[in-house]
């Protein structure tokens, strides 16, 4: 069960947590249970089918939901509830389309009370960093999908503080822009020392991305299980022919 | 260049169709087969609008106020209708439907009842404007409310966003388009409603003077003043499709392939 988990190794200081969170719906129980560790640095997956709930926890974590159950600490400080700490990223980059870009990825420092000079000035601090230079005043509909969505990571990393959650971000992106997208995320993460939760359902993604791995499963939805990826990071780039890949899959397809 | 010269031909038919009516039009007339009094030349009409012109400015100006200010009364009202619809759900599935049905009763049917009731001032003509003007930009914009995508809305709570700031920075501007839409039709539907109202009595304005150009059987100074209400309208469309570009610079930029 998941309370006989082992406890998480890293030892580096864990930036967001939740403990024993339960959430249920309409008296249906989607999530039951759930304990998750983020450390500072770290790129962690949440693997589960569609439906098992990742999404729920994600609101929760963002504060959009109250859970029954739990508590969820961010550098430790209790943030159960309170949205404005945690900001989350989709599929969908949610770019409004009446702002420039540059706005679009001010909005969270605005929402903050930020003015908006000083606003516009930290978000295009980063615009370099993101590999978005020069497009602070287009319009998101002139920005092709892979920067559309760099737009929306540089909003959620404005937005949270040096923790991102991520919802499936690149799974609407063709093959080759998605490999792209994994190479680059891994390398700004690194140099921006963003600590990230992601989730998706695409074991290949999980084993190339994460650190650690836990496979939410079961109805209501928990950590069934926790599987760490010991290749250093960066990973070389035919690091999915490898061997050792492989046996990572082995793993998580005998866990699933 | 290219483009240029396809909006010129894509404008070409509906020119020459129009051009093909009118030298019918004329034809019929040249032929004296109808008596011109029943139905006057083209040539006769443009000779009436100049002539009548100073006048016909007059009467437009009394038109023109009570179709702004309908219009103007509209909007506001339209928008505080929408937003408290689209803010209180209650209120939303209690109005929805009394809207729509509101739009069955026809404006002729009315405009008697509101001078009767408000005199032959323009108090019954702004009035009729507001009604016909209103539903349009309540819809469009209530529509508009809806469409925004409620993950953006969530998004944006995670942020730390309020309702008001919900409401200024992503629904409303969100519903800009649906905004205009509404409009464009709104102001056509303004200067029809002020005519239609001025025909039923009053003092002054182009539906007032048509009445009287009727009577005394001008049918040129009559087909002058439609004339008139044709391109005032077509005007006011204009001035809404330049408003509009100007408010919402982010769609003339062209979308890039992705």
């Amino acid at each position: 069960m998941a309370r006989d988990l082992p406890m998480n190794t890293c030892n580096k200081p864990v930036v967001l947590s939740c403990e024993k969170i339960s959430k249920s719906f309409d008296g249906k129980t989607i999530l039951k249970d759930v304990n998750i560790r983020l450390c500072r640095g770290e790129l962690v997956c949440l693997l589960g089918q569609s439906g098992v709930g990742k999404t729920t926890l994600f609101h929760i974590l963002a504060g959009l939901y109250q859970p029954e159950e739990g508590r969820v600490l961010l550098n430790g400080a209790d943030v159960t509830g309170k949205p404005g700490k945690i900001s989350y990223m989709l599929q969908k980059d949610l770019l409004l389309p009446y702002m420039t870009v540059l706005d679009n990825t001010a909005m969270p420092l605005i929402i903050r009370g930020e003015k908006k000079k000083d606003a516009r000035a930290i978000a295009s601090s980063h615009f370099a960093d993101f590999g978005l230079e020069g497009c602070q005043k287009q319009y998101p509909n002139q920005l092709s999908g892979g920067m559309r969505q760099r737009a929306a990571l540089l909003r959620t990393y404005l937005s949270s503080r040096g923790v991102a959650l991520l919802d499936e971000p690149f799974s609407a992106l063709d093959t080759l822009t998605k490999s792209a997208m994994h190479r680059w995320y891994l390398e700004v993460m690194e140099r921006i020392e963003l600590s990230t939760l992601f989730i998706t359902h695409d074991m290949d993604e999980a084993i190339v991305l994460s650190d650690r791995i836990y496979i939410i499963g079961g109805r209501p939805g928990t950590v069934t299980a926790e599987l760490s990826i010991e290749e250093p990071k960066p990973r070389p780039a035919d690091f999915m022919l490898s061997e050792a890949f492989l046996h990572y899959k082995r793993r998580l397809v005998a866990l699933l | 260049m290219t483009k240029k010269l396809q909006s010129i031909t894509s404008k070409l038919p509906p020119v020459l169709a129009l051009a093909v009516l009118i030298a019918v039009w004329a034809a019929v007339c040249g032929f004296g087969s109808i008596p011109s009094y029943m139905l006057p030349s083209p040539g006769s009409v443009l000779k009436a609008f100049v002539a009548d012109f100073p006048l016909l400015m007059e009467h437009a100006g009394a038109t023109l106020t009570e179709a702004f200010a309908g219009l103007g009364i509209g909007i506001l009202l339209a928008f505080i209708t929408a937003s408290l619809m689209d803010r209180f759900s209650p209120l939303y599935r209690a109005l929805y439907p009394l809207l729509v049905v509101s739009q069955t009763i026809p404006t002729i049917a009315i405009a008697p009842l509101l001078i009767s009731w408000m005199g032959f001032g323009m108090a019954p003509k702004i009035t009729l404007v507001v009604l016909t003007t209103f539903f349009p930009i309540t819809v469009g914009l209530l529509d508009g409310y809806k469409s925004v995508d409620p993950d953006a809305v969530s998004l944006y709570r995670s942020m730390g966003a309020k309702n008001g700031l919900i409401f200024a920075r992503i629904k409303l501007p969100s519903s800009m388009s649906y905004f205009f839409s509404g409009l464009k039709i709104s102001a056509s539907y303004a200067i029809v409603g002020a005519v239609i109202a001025e025909w039923l009595g009053g003092f002054e304005g182009l539906g007032v003077y048509m009445t009287r150009v009727k009577k005394a059987y001008s049918f040129d100074k009559m087909f002058a003043v439609i004339l008139l209400i044709v391109i005032i309208s077509l005007l006011l469309m204009g001035l809404v499709a330049l408003i509009k570009r100007a408010a919402m610079p982010w769609e003339r930029k062209g979308a890039k392939e992705s």
